[in-house]
Order: structure tokens, then sequence, then C-alpha cells
């Protein structure tokens, strides 16, 4: 017999999303320049407001570094080599209806498990699906309309409701936050916008499926949540590509606004392809999400689940301006084979009696890289803010790493800052109990790790944590060792 | 239903198992003592299929079946049951999601048609009962944050509900108060049906004076030095190994 070493013999099992949708599309040459900006602000038939605001931001993102800080060495991103926009060709300024949308196209989100009709699996879920840099169809639109919520792409959205994009676009994630979210400001394409008006809660989970297709081609999707005074929204982000040995760039902006006793849930589920056994290929992730808690008693929470791409650069955020706001940020990270992560998040303490929870969970594999990097900052007028981090790696295998970063700025005496954090490996003598009882191995190493991301994974939405929980059992698949 | 036939076994280069013959047919008890380092232990867990223990030559067959070539899973499945002598935690996975998962193997591995949520539930629950454990104990996560005491009964009502035709208990005794190891005893006891075969591994005969073997056998060296029936353990208790190697 061996020693517990067998935990690498188990049968990989491929990346289920890793298709690609023969469609023609209509893809701009690689580059980028203002004429490139132009042009995509043109296809989207854009106000003049719009250009101007990502042309500044391309003339930002020029004068800006690459950020070099995080724990995950990888080739340089040639941003010349990549396209820009890319959209399935049926159409040109998006379809009016699901109708219109090449029928490969739904084939694709059908295979993926998002039906865009409104029945079925996902029935009292409104879907927003974006294929490369359109979005191809919005549910329940007019079922929400009776709400008075507005959730449609944002290339809608800008010339429907520029009032309020201009209002919140770039409030929270200025354009020059950061290189990336800068070059995702100059050449954004789609994604989504949600308005929640005064005392309403939503009627219904809101989610955005993002799928990359085209090769060569980056996704740089904005999304902006608005939740007005008083109301109530829980909104889910999806994502997959197909599998290829380039790796692809997507740089994302999501910006979340919660004014007074406003509350927003924001769920993302990442399974972007994550490179082969070799680390051959997958996605680059780099993206800025920040929650501004604008008003008095409001909530933002974040929960993640990130088993895909190659590397995850990501720290969702929140910043606690109003008085007895809220920040949570849940989030399970796992890192198999070659994958690279460095995520968490930072709870930026403004406002009197803010309180901010972080738990996080990084799972490595394989030769896998998981860090956790996290901010607490509380201010000098932050009167009794409180803060509770809770950080625990899980190693499985001896090729893997997991390191943690949290830096703590506490500039008001009266705040009260926790932070705890763990490290284990699941044990030989776990995995024995669990065959001695007549589980096989596979399973039982899926349970383990089930069980230590329990935490997380009930902040899901029901019918997602199931699906989360499937993930990482795929994920891990060839993991045990 | 067990015929082990000189086992020898080594960990990590050093022989601990020199040559053990045993055989235990259906409804008997064989308990197996022995100073410390004596083997014991190894016994039980070479038995099981744990990792880390090389079967260098003899042969054990199980109901027909060569034990040794079976994965650990599999032996379970046809019914080896090792009860643990440090039983470990699993934390977040609820002691009934894994009971659930165990049955469901074991069952699909039987041919037996998959139990519901609500039928487990209630078998579950009975089993509780009968062995005087809170329902609560199924909800919390497999021996987390358990005394010893409840993680030994966490034991039992695991063998319990999976119903093995051979029960190996590794130590049960140990850590163990009297109260506890009584309750431990009658949950056992209550499986002893004629057909179910134990072997239970203790240092100290104070675990039969309340599960009384048939069988006693003394390890020393790696080998069975001495057999008997239950009058040998008191002897044991009353002049120590010494008297025996």
């Amino acid at each position: 017999m061996s020693k517990g070493n067998e935990i690498d013999d188990l049968i990989s099992r491929e990346y289920e999303a890793g298709f690609v949708t023969q469609v023609e599309s209509d893809t701009l040459p690689p580059g980028l320049n203002e004429e490139v900006i132009r042009i995509i602000s043109g296809k989207k038939n854009e106000p003049e407001w719009m250009l101007e605001w990502r042309l500044e931001a391309y003339r930002k993102w020029q004068q800006m570094d690459i950020p070099r800080w995080a724990q995950m060495p990888h080739p340089e991103v040639d941003f010349n080599a990549i396209s820009y926009y890319s959209s399935p060709k049926s159409k040109k300024n998006g379809p009016k209806s699901l109708d219109e949308v090449d029928p490969e196209v739904l084939a694709t989100f059908e295979k993926l498990g998002i039906p865009l009709h409104e029945r079925g699996k996902l029935a009292g879920v409104a879907v927003d699906a974006v294929f490369d840099s359109v979005s191809i169809g919005t549910t329940y639109k007019e079922e929400l309309a009776k709400a008075g919520v507005i959730f449609c792409p944002i290339s809608e959205a800008i010339k429907d409701h520029p009032e309020l994009v201009r209002k919140y676009l770039g409030s929270v994630v200025p354009q020059q936050d950061n290189f990336y979210a800068a070059l995702n400001s100059a050449v954004f394409s789609d994604g989504s916008f949600v308005y929640i008006p005064k005392n309403t809660r939503c009627p219904m989970e809101l989610s955005t499926y993002f799928r990359i297709n085209e090769l060569n081609t980056g996704q740089f999707e904005r999304t902006l949540i608005v939740a007005d005074e008083g109301s109530h929204v829980s909104y889910l982000e999806g994502c997959t590509a197909p599998m290829r040995d380039e790796n692809q760039l997507h740089a994302a902006v999501v910006e979340l606004v919660a004014l007074g006793d406003a509350q927003i849930k924001y769920s993302t589920v990442q399974n972007w392809y994550p490179g082969d056994a070799n680390g051959k290929g997958g996605i680059y992730n780099f993206v800025t999400k920040r929650g501004l808690c604008a008003g008095v008693n409001s909530k933002i929470s974040w929960t993640q689940v990130e088993t895909g791409s190659a590397i995850t650069w990501k720290y969702p955020s929140v910043v606690l301006r109003g008085d007895n706001s809220v920040g949570e940020f849940y989030s399970v990270a796992l890192t198999n084979n070659f994958q690279q992560a460095d995520t968490g998040t930072k709870m930026i303490h403004l406002g009197k009696n803010t309180k901010s929870t972080i738990v996080s969970k990084g799972i490595s594999a394989g030769r896998s890289q998981n860090s956790y990097r996290g901010l607490v900052r509380i201010s000098p007028r932050a009167d009794n803010a409180r803060n509770h981090t809770q950080c625990d790696s899980l190693l499985i295998g001896d090729r893997c790493g997991a390191h943690t970063f949290p830096y703590i700025e506490a500039k008001n005496s009266d705040s009260i800052i926790e932070h705890e954090a763990t490290t284990s490996k699941v044990s030989d003598d776990q995995l024995f109990l669990c065959r001695q009882r007549g589980i096989d191995e596979e399973k039982a190493v899926s349970m383990i790790v089930n069980g230590f991301c329990k935490e997380v994974f009930k902040e899901l939405p029901m019918e997602f944590a199931v699906e989360a929980g499937k993930l990482l059992e795929v994920s891990l698949e060839g993991a045990v060792g | 239903m067990l015929i082990v036939k000189d086992l020898v076994a080594e960990v990590d280069g050093k022989t601990i198992l020199n040559g053990i013959s045993l055989t235990v047919k259906p409804g008997e008890v064989h308990a197996i003592m022995g100073p410390n380092g004596s083997g014991k232990s190894t016994l039980a867990n070479v038995l099981a299929g744990r990792d880390g223990y090389e079967v260098k030559s003899g042969e054990v067959i199980f109901q027909g079946h060569n034990l040794l070539e079976l994965a650990p899973e599999e032996r379970a499945r046809e019914g080896v049951f090792l009860a643990f002598q440090y039983p470990v935690e699993i934390p977040g996975v609820s002691n009934m999601q894994f009971l659930k998962a165990s049955v469901d193997a074991i069952r699909k591995h039987r041919k037996l048609p998959e139990l519901d949520a609500p039928a487990f539930m209630k078998m579950a629950r009975d089993k509780c009962k009968d062995l005087k454990l809170n329902p609560d104990f199924l909800k919390r996560g497999v021996n987390e944050g358990f005394s010893g005491g409840e993680k030994k009964r966490n034991e039992i009502l695991q063998m319990a509900l999976l119903e093995p035709s051979l029960c190996l208990l590794d130590e049960t005794d140990s850590g163990l108060d009297i109260d506890a190891l009584q309750v431990a005893a009658e949950g056992v006891n209550a499986l002893r049906d004629g057909k179910r075969g134990f072997v239970l591994v203790t240092h100290y005969q104070r675990l039969l004076n309340y599960i009384v073997p048939d069988y006693v056998h003394v390890l020393a060296g790696g080998r069975i030095v001495k057999s008997g029936g239950r009058e040998l353990a008191l002897e044991l208790e009353e002049k120590g190994y010494s008297w025996i190697q």
C-alpha cells in the first residue's frame, strides 16, 4: 500500500464549459488606440458624453503602470494583441428580442444551463446574458418594470437612463482607480445595469451570465447597480469561457451603490477556463469590484466562489461611508494545477458604528498558489467601528501554496478589529475515516472541502449553493494527492 | 468469517506483525490484548486497509474474499467496520451528511435501494435513541468539538447504522470514564446477534467486564503468544503482561 499520495491519481474530468460556438462574428482587429474607442462607442450609438468619458479614461490609462504587487508571476499581457470588441453578427445594436438572436448563441446558453426563456430551472431568476462584447438578451424585463426595477444591458441604460448612468458611473471606481479599471473605463463593452427604486424589494433574483467565445478577444464588462433608499436586491453573476491554449484577458469593473437603508447582496460564481493541467491557457481575470454604502444603515454583501481562471486578481471591497452601514465579504477561492489567485477584500470604514465581516476560505491543490490579501481601514472619524476577519486555508497535497497578507490600518482608538487565521491540510486520517465508512476517496475529498466552505456557501442563494458545491467537485478532479 | 494466516506486516521497514494467525467465526467475540507496542492496533489497521502498512506475507480471507486485495472502502462495503481509537474531526460536514453518504455507499454495494432523506433521518434518530444520544448529535460536524466519550459513541452509532458483519474495535475503552464505557459497551452488546463477529483490541481487561469475549489472545512481539477464554484476561490483570512474555 502506498502512502497517502494517491490523491493524485484520480481521473481528470474535462472543463465542462470549454466548447466553442461556431458563430459569425463582427470582431475588431487587435490593438488599442483612440480610433478603436471611437468605433466601440459608435457601434453602440453612444452619446457624446460617454465617448468623452471613455477617451478621458484611455488617456489616463496610457500614463499608468501595470500593478506588480500581487503574488502571481505571469507573462506580460500584450495589450495590442487583443481585440477589444467582438459581437455575434446577426445584429448591429443588440437584438430587439430573443427571436433575433443567432440560434447558435441561444444554444450556447442552453448548453451552459442558462435558459433564456422564462421557465425551467432558473424560472424566477431574471437573466442578462452577455456573449463576448454584447448583451444578447435580458429576461423578465416586463415583470421587473412593473416593480419599477430597471435591469438592462448597460449599453441600453446609457441611452435610456443617461441621468442615472452619468450620476453613478465611475462614482465608486473612478476611471484612474487602477490600471485595469482605467482600461475597462476606456473600452468596456457590455454588462448589466440595475436600478432599484426607493422602498422596493426587487421581486426576483437578478443575474448576469458572461460568456467569452471569440479567440484573442478580451472581455471588459461593466456592471452598475444602484439601490435607492430602503430598497433591496440580490444579484448573481456567472462566467465561463472555451478551452484554448492562449491566455485571454478579462478586466471587469463592478460598482455598487447602496443609499440609506438599502441592501445589496452580490454573489459570483466564477468559472472561467482555468488552463489545462500543465498550466497552458486560461483566463487572466483582473477585476475591480467595489461597493459604496453611501447612506445610513445601508448594507453591501459580497459572496464569491472563485474556481476558474489561470489568474485571479480581485478584491471586492466596501466603502462604509454611511453611519451604521455594514459590509460583508464571503469568499471561497479554489486553485488547482497551475492556477494562481490573489484575492481578498478592502473594508474602508468612514462612518460611525460601521461593521464589517470577512470570511475567506482558500483551497489550494496541485501546484497552485492561493493568496488572501485584505485591507481593513478605520478612519479617524469612524467611531465604534468593528471588523471581524476569519481567514482559513486548506492545502491538498504538498506542492501547492497558501499565503495571507492582511493589512490593518486603525486610526480610531474606539474600533475593534479581530483577525483569525488557520491553515490546515486534508489529512490522511480524515480520508481514511471516510473510506473506512465505504465512501470513495473522490467523494470524501469533495465532502471535506465542502465542509470547509460551508460558512460561505450558506450565504449563496439556495439554487446556486448546490451548483457551487458541484463546481468545487469538478474543479477538484485530479487534485487529490 | 475471518481467517488470518501467518500475517507479517511492516511499518517504515520495521516488522510489527510477525506471523499472526486468527480465526473468527460468526457470532464470536475475540479480544486481542497485549502490552503497548505489541502490534494490537496495527492488526486492526491492517485488516481495515489503512495506508502506511506493508503486508509482507500471509493471507486474510474474509467471507471468501482476499481482503488484502481490496481498497479500504471496498472492505467497508463488504462489511468490515473499524471503530477508531482516535476518531478525527471533519469540520463543517454534518454527522447526518456523513452518515448518509456512508449508508448510501454501502447500500449501493449491497444492491439495496437508496434510502430517501426522511427514511434515513428516522433510522438515524432511532439508533440515537437506542444509544442514549441526543439527536442534535446528528446535526453537529463529524466529531467536531465532541468529547472523548461522544466521539466513541459516535463510532458505535456508525457501527449500528452500517450493520457490518465484522466489527474491529481499536481501544474503544481508552479515554472513557466508567459511565461512558458502560454506554459504549451496551451499544456493542446490542449488536451481538449471534452472527456478527467482533475483534476487540484493548490494553486493559476492564472493557471485558462489560463486553464478555469468547476468546482472549495475548499479543507480544507481533505474535499471538497465548490464547484462552475469558479467564485469561483476568489472569493477565492479576499478573501483568511480563508473566506471559
